[in-house]
């Protein structure tokens, strides 16, 4: 393999990177454009910016790793991923960019008028934001890894030290414009050598490809049937209650603006979901071995090379490369952006920017270092168990506080407890290794099914056994979160 | 700001910045009766989160009608073939199209409570 060409290539695009967040920090001038850029990204930018931040290592690796491994059942992952966007945007998009506040706990807190629920989802943010900046660490060190033979190490801390430099420096209004461009150089990553590889297997004669479900290398769960159903109420549900995806529609002018966001961002990422099937279903005929163990994550690097071969599969395979730390880099500058605002409302003493700056390498450190500690799990699978909390926790909140007015902070409260708690016990047991098999495992491994319900009606019940603690001011908030903002009263609806 | 002492007559000033934003007066009764909460704007609020809410869990219904039967039907037809297509495919523009069609109904709706809201001007 022709290390000089992937070594050029991430280099570009660690560059290209520190270059426009340098461009965003010169006019990043005041504390609400450090935040969320002064609300004022159109539905374009700001649609390619949150799908740029959205495709993450799970997305750009992780499916195909996962389609060559265990078959079109896999298919679920990506298809979910884009659901979640339609969930998001017919209970939540525009509500709750019209409730004006700037991250999840501003809106727990503007909504419920209680400090406690504010400091729990603030917990649960930084938690969430945690488990999926790990496995983004985990395959920047496994892309390198493989195409140039750094230590393992060298990727993540690679990948954490851009970050950190990018978001302390620009912030929000910097960090648009990096994702934006982020999103159109992981589809033309993907796409340029997509073309190429089919063109190679048209010239090979079309060798048949193996599309066949029983034809998967390794058997995935004891149950299937219940693991993609688990998967599927995860991703579809869990999507609106990512801190990274959260805080991207504040920076939307208004409410209208959110929801037609919403709906290019559906297209942007629909259709780069095209891709990686194609490099499953190709990888299974080209790369049927794949060099460390079970490692299928790599299928996406190595594909061009094996099947091209050559200058070009070197060159391709140095875009796949670039394209992945792309999607290293996007995805976690969005995460430590929002854990790192979430640090420094909640937990640091005082507010401001120099303190959002002083955060931002603690909001990295906790994540690095679980990435060194925890090796061996597969991305897509570690990504899945973030949404599968995000989905207990966050999405009750989200839907029941905007669409339910007898919801009352002791309810809300019971609710993240039980359903984000519970599937994060779920996901560090199943992390540990304790349970390994039957249904045990199957229940803990994919908790949505039943965590869901659960935060549901913990915070429907308790909510209802508390009547007397209705926030006075519900009336109030649910006509800011659903009036157009030209109807709203004394102007409330376009703070900015 | 040395010169204060020896200038008799006041400093004119040139106010540059623009007004600072006075409360607007609502315009319309229905505006009024929302801002005061009175029971009828209550009402009003209500209605616009009825037409948003349905419209939002009729393209939930259909999303979760689909997604809830298909891997059923993929375990029962055992069709490698047909689970590509679908999924690999066929998902994506239904979905972008279910987005679509939300979207045009949300925003009707907000259309059409603008106009009730208006259709009241203040006596």
């Amino acid at each position: 393999m022709n290390q000089s060409y992937t070594v050029t290539a991430v280099a570009l695009v660690v560059l290209a990177t520190v270059l426009v967040g340098g461009f965003g920090l010169r006019i990043s001038r005041t504390t609400s454009d450090f935040y969320v850029a002064s609300r004022t990204v159109g539905p374009g930018l700001n649609a390619a910016a949150i799908s740029g931040e959205y495709l993450s290592a799970a997305s750009f690796l992780g499916v195909a790793g996962l389609v060559l491994l265990h078959g079109p059942d896999m298919l679920w992952y990506p298809v979910g991923y884009t659901a979640g966007y339609l969930v998001l945007l017919v209970f939540v998009a525009a509500p709750l960019r019209r409730s004006g506040a700037y991250t999840l706990p501003d809106f727990a807190e503007g909504r419920l008028e209680s400090r406690a629920v504010r400091r729990l989802v603030s917990v649960f943010v930084a938690g969430a934001g945690w488990l999926y900046l790990v496995p983004q660490l985990q395959g920047a060190g496994l892309t390198l890894a493989i195409l140039t033979g750094a230590p393992d190490w060298f990727g993540g801390v690679l990948v954490a030290l851009v970050v950190v430099v990018a978001v302390a420096a620009g912030g929000m209004r910097s960090i648009t414009f990096v994702q934006a461009f982020q999103y159109w150089l992981k589809l033309t990553a993907l796409l340029v050598p997509a073309l190429f590889l089919l063109l190679a297997w048209q010239g090979d004669g079309r060798p048949r490809v193996d599309l066949d479900l029983a034809s998967a290398v390794a058997g995935r769960a004891d149950h299937p049937l219940y693991a993609t159903y688990g998967l599927i109420v995860a991703t579809f549900l869990g999507t609106m209650g990512l801190p990274h995806v959260v805080v991207r529609f504040y920076t939307s002018p208004n409410g209208r603006a959110a929801r037609r966001t919403t709906l290019f961002v559906l297209a942007l990422i629909g259709a780069f979901y095209l891709l990686p099937p194609v490099y499953g279903a190709l990888g299974r005929l080209y790369v049927p071995e794949l060099p460390y163990g079970t490692n299928a994550d790599a299928a996406v690097l190595l594909l061009p090379e094996r099947a091209i071969g050559g200058l070009g599969g070197a060159l391709l395979g140095a875009l796949v490369a670039g394209g992945a730390f792309a999607a290293f880099l996007s995805t976690a500058s969005g995460l430590t952006m929002a854990v790192a605002g979430v640090l420094t409302q909640d937990v640091l003493p005082s507010r401001g920017v120099r303190h959002f700056r002083l955060a931002t390498p603690l909001a990295m450190a906790v994540p690095l270092g679980g990435s060194l500690l925890i090796t061996g799990m597969p991305v897509a699978d570690s990504v899945g168990m973030a949404f599968a909390v995000s989905a207990s926790s966050f999405c009750p909140l989200l839907v029941l506080g905007i669409w339910w007015r007898r919801l009352t902070p002791p309810g809300a409260i019971a609710g993240l407890l039980l359903g984000g708690g519970l599937s994060f016990a779920a996901t560090v047991i199943t992390v540990s290794g304790a349970v390994r098999s039957g249904w045990p495992h199957a229940l803990l491994a994919w908790p949505a099914v039943w965590s869901v319900p659960v935060g549901f009606l913990a915070m429907i019940l308790v909510s209802l056994a508390t009547r007397g603690r209705i926030p006075p001011g519900t009336n109030a908030a649910m006509a800011r979160f659903h009036l157009p903002e030209a109807l709203m009263p004394s102007g409330k609806g376009g703070v900015r | 700001m040395t010169g204060e002492s020896r200038q008799p007559a006041p400093r004119r000033e040139v106010v540059t910045g623009e007004p600072r934003r006075v409360r607007p007066l609502p315009r319309y009764r229905a505006q009024a009766e929302i801002e005061e909460q009175t029971a009828l704007g209550d009402a009003y609020v209500r209605s616009l989160m009825r037409g948003q809410l349905r419209a939002g869990l009729t393209a939930f219904a259909v999303l979760a009608l689909v997604v809830g039967t298909l891997p059923l039907a993929f375990a029962a037809l055992r069709d490698a073939t047909a689970v590509w297509v679908v999924l690999g495919f066929a998902a994506y523009p239904l979905l972008t199209l279910l987005a679509w069609w939300y979207v045009r109904r949300a925003e009707r709706n907000e259309r059409d409570f603008a106009r009730l809201v208006k259709g009241r001007p203040v006596p």
